[in-house]
């Protein structure tokens, strides 16, 4: 299990390290990244102090190794346009993110697991049909024309609800199902797929055999069994949300991370940019991570076949 | 020696029984949409780059307001949706397809050559492969976005950038499996070259999956450029893609402009939705392992 556990973080690390290469050589690949990382019209002592703080002029090993010893203190720069650490600036937009993001999963799952329930109990017939289209326009509408078409019903027709910023409960509610539409067909099919699967097994066959009304056999037996797939990959959604949100947050202007990195990209504010792409990336290797070491924990398989 | 695939051993009689319930309405809405592309310089009633600016925000033929002479209305500049649309669909497709063919190439290669050789050729491409699939596609776009730049050439790039990963990955497992048959085997004993092998044994057997992937990806690499073409990091301005039409749109919603964004929107769905039709046909027909995808 150590030794599982141990290679599996070997692994994570090793992708860590190979993100930040990939980014740092991507930022060199264009010739100098001088003009990336100062501001647009900056002075040439602020150009020298730039060059200096990367070691610009000197060999790219070395350039790497500052790069390293500045992301490992947790230094990603400071940002252009606000003037302050990108880090903090993360954090303060963090908390919004999540906050979008656990009430779009909410959406996603209250949309997704019982339309995919339905779908493997009538597999075949109409709800199975109309599962099959509602996943079908949930990969296929991209989440910024749904918030688009949100707003233009709920916000400009109906006047229900605001259209952009945050605050309140109602500010919350379209790019929570925009965001959490897309999620909602990915859900829908693993839930259809993973009840099919135990709707098959032979307990539940037991179960039938037993005599057992069809409810309870599907409620208590097969249900919560389909339901640990479904979570699990709710658990990586998650973050993926987080990270995916940057076009729902540009429509409702919404001030999470997402609405950081557009930001990031419209004033030219490369730090930020930079920062926010490692940061999303370390969280999701970080996550996969703690899936691995949790999986291998529950299940003696997956430990054994390493 | 013969090229030996799996599927050559079928009788061709099956093989046309088994494509002959093609999907007609999406292979029509990609066909329509091949075709506006191509003769967009023909179909397209008026210059999609220049308006009249005495012509703004004019609404649809059938709304009150609207004009026969601009079927589907005008945006903020005067300029002809529909016109914009039918050059946007040639952005949209080109972008697409070219993108998808970069990454399969380089994703089925390097899937290949990882899973054949095995050892540290396999070790470094799947470390380079699984740090880049810890980025989210739409975000690592952006990032090489605002390096490079915005353009038509350099979205076709970061999007095979981005992508190429996926098909790597499939391409990899199946060739993992592939490796241990008997005609693999056999080649080898008959002292085939490990790149004859490669190219003419297992190439022809990773391929269908590879069109598969390439069918569904074309839905997510549309929907990345109009993303990033909304975020003001795809293809520029005054360039009619169907992502910078939505984003000029949107700040005609809130005063009920709602062609502007309903129209492209429309067509983004449309081809999207015929993609993954297509491919989730393609991948019941031709490769059954992948129906769990």
């Amino acid at each position: 299990m150590k030794q599982y556990i141990v290679k599996r973080a070997g692994y994570s690390l090793l992708s860590l390290l190979l993100l930040s290469l990939t980014i740092f050589l991507f930022i060199r690949l264009t010739g100098d990244p001088t003009a990336l990382l100062t501001e647009p019209g900056a002075s040439n002592a602020d150009i020298a102090a730039i060059q200096h703080k990367f070691g610009l002029d000197r060999p790219i090993w070395v350039q790497y190794g500052l790069f390293m010893f500045n992301l490992v203190r947790g230094d990603l720069g400071d940002s252009f346009y606000y003037q302050t650490p990108v880090l903090e600036l993360y954090q303060a937009r963090l908390p919004n993110s999540l906050l979008l993001g656990v009430v779009a999963m909410a959406f996603s799952l209250v949309l997704g697991i019982p339309t995919g329930i339905l779908a493997a109990i009538r597999v075949g017939r109409f709800w199975d049909s109309a599962g099959k289209l509602f996943a079908l326009l949930g990969l296929s509408l991209p989440s910024f024309l749904v918030g688009l078409l949100l707003i233009l019903f709920f916000s400009v027709y109906l006047q229900w609800l605001p259209s952009s910023g945050s605050g309140t409960f109602w500010h919350l509610l379209m790019p929570a199902f925009a965001l959490g539409w897309y999620f909602a067909a990915a859900h829908m099919r693993l839930t259809r797929s993973s009840m099919l699967e135990v709707l098959g097994s032979e307990y539940v066959k037991l179960a039938r055999l037993k005599g057992l009304p069809e409810a309870i056999v599907i409620g208590k037996h097969a249900f919560k069994n389909a339901l640990i797939p479904v979570l699990t990959l709710a658990g990586i959604n998650l973050i993926q949300m987080i990270n995916v949100a940057i076009v729902v947050e540009t429509v409702f202007a919404w001030p999470g991370i997402g609405r950081l990195l557009y930001e990031g990209v419209t004033f030219r504010d490369f730090p930020v940019v930079q920062g926010v792409v490692l940061l999303g990336g370390t969280m999701i290797v970080v996550v996969n991570l703690l899936i691995d070491i949790i999986y291998a924990m529950v299940d003696p398989r997956i430990r054994m076949e390493q | 020696m013969s090229v030996t695939t799996i599927s050559a051993a079928r009788p061709a009689r099956t093989r046309a029984a088994r494509l002959g319930d093609v999907p007609v309405i999406p292979c029509a809405i990609l066909a329509i949409a091949v075709v506006v592309a191509i003769f967009a310089d023909v179909l397209a009633p008026h210059d999609p780059q220049v308006g009249l600016l005495t012509a703004r925000f004019k609404p649809p033929v059938w709304q009150a307001g609207g004009s026969a002479n601009h079927l589907l209305g005008t945006d903020q500049l005067g300029r002809d949706v529909l016109s914009r649309l039918i050059f946007g669909a040639r952005v949209s497709l080109v972008v697409g397809f070219t993108a998808v063919i970069f990454a399969g190439t380089v994703g089925t290669t390097l899937g290949i050559i990882s899973g054949y050789m095995g050892g540290w050729v396999d070790q470094v491409i799947m470390r380079i492969t699984d740090a880049w699939l810890a980025l989210p596609g739409l975000t690592f776009a952006i990032f090489l976005a605002a390096i490079v730049g915005p353009s038509e050439m350099n979205i076709v790039i970061i999007l095979a950038l981005v992508y190429w990963t996926r098909y790597a990955r499939i391409v990899r497992g199946e060739v993992l499996s592939l490796k241990e048959r008997e005609f693999v085997r056999l080649a080898v004993v008959a002292g085939c070259s490990r790149w004859t092998i490669m190219w003419r044994h297992i190439m022809p057997n990773v391929i269908n999956s590879s069109i598969v992937l390439a069918t569904l990806m074309l839905g997510i690499v549309i929907i990345t450029e109009a993303s990033l073409s909304f975020l003001g990091v795809g293809v520029p301005p005054p360039k009619p893609a169907w992502g910078v039409m939505l984003s000029d749109g949107k700040q005609g919603l809130m005063v009920g402009y709602w062609w502007l964004t309903v129209m492209p929107g429309t067509c983004i769905m449309l081809l999207v939705l015929a993609a993954n039709l297509l491919g989730d046909w393609l991948r019941v027909k031709l490769d059954p392992q992948l129906r769990q995808l």
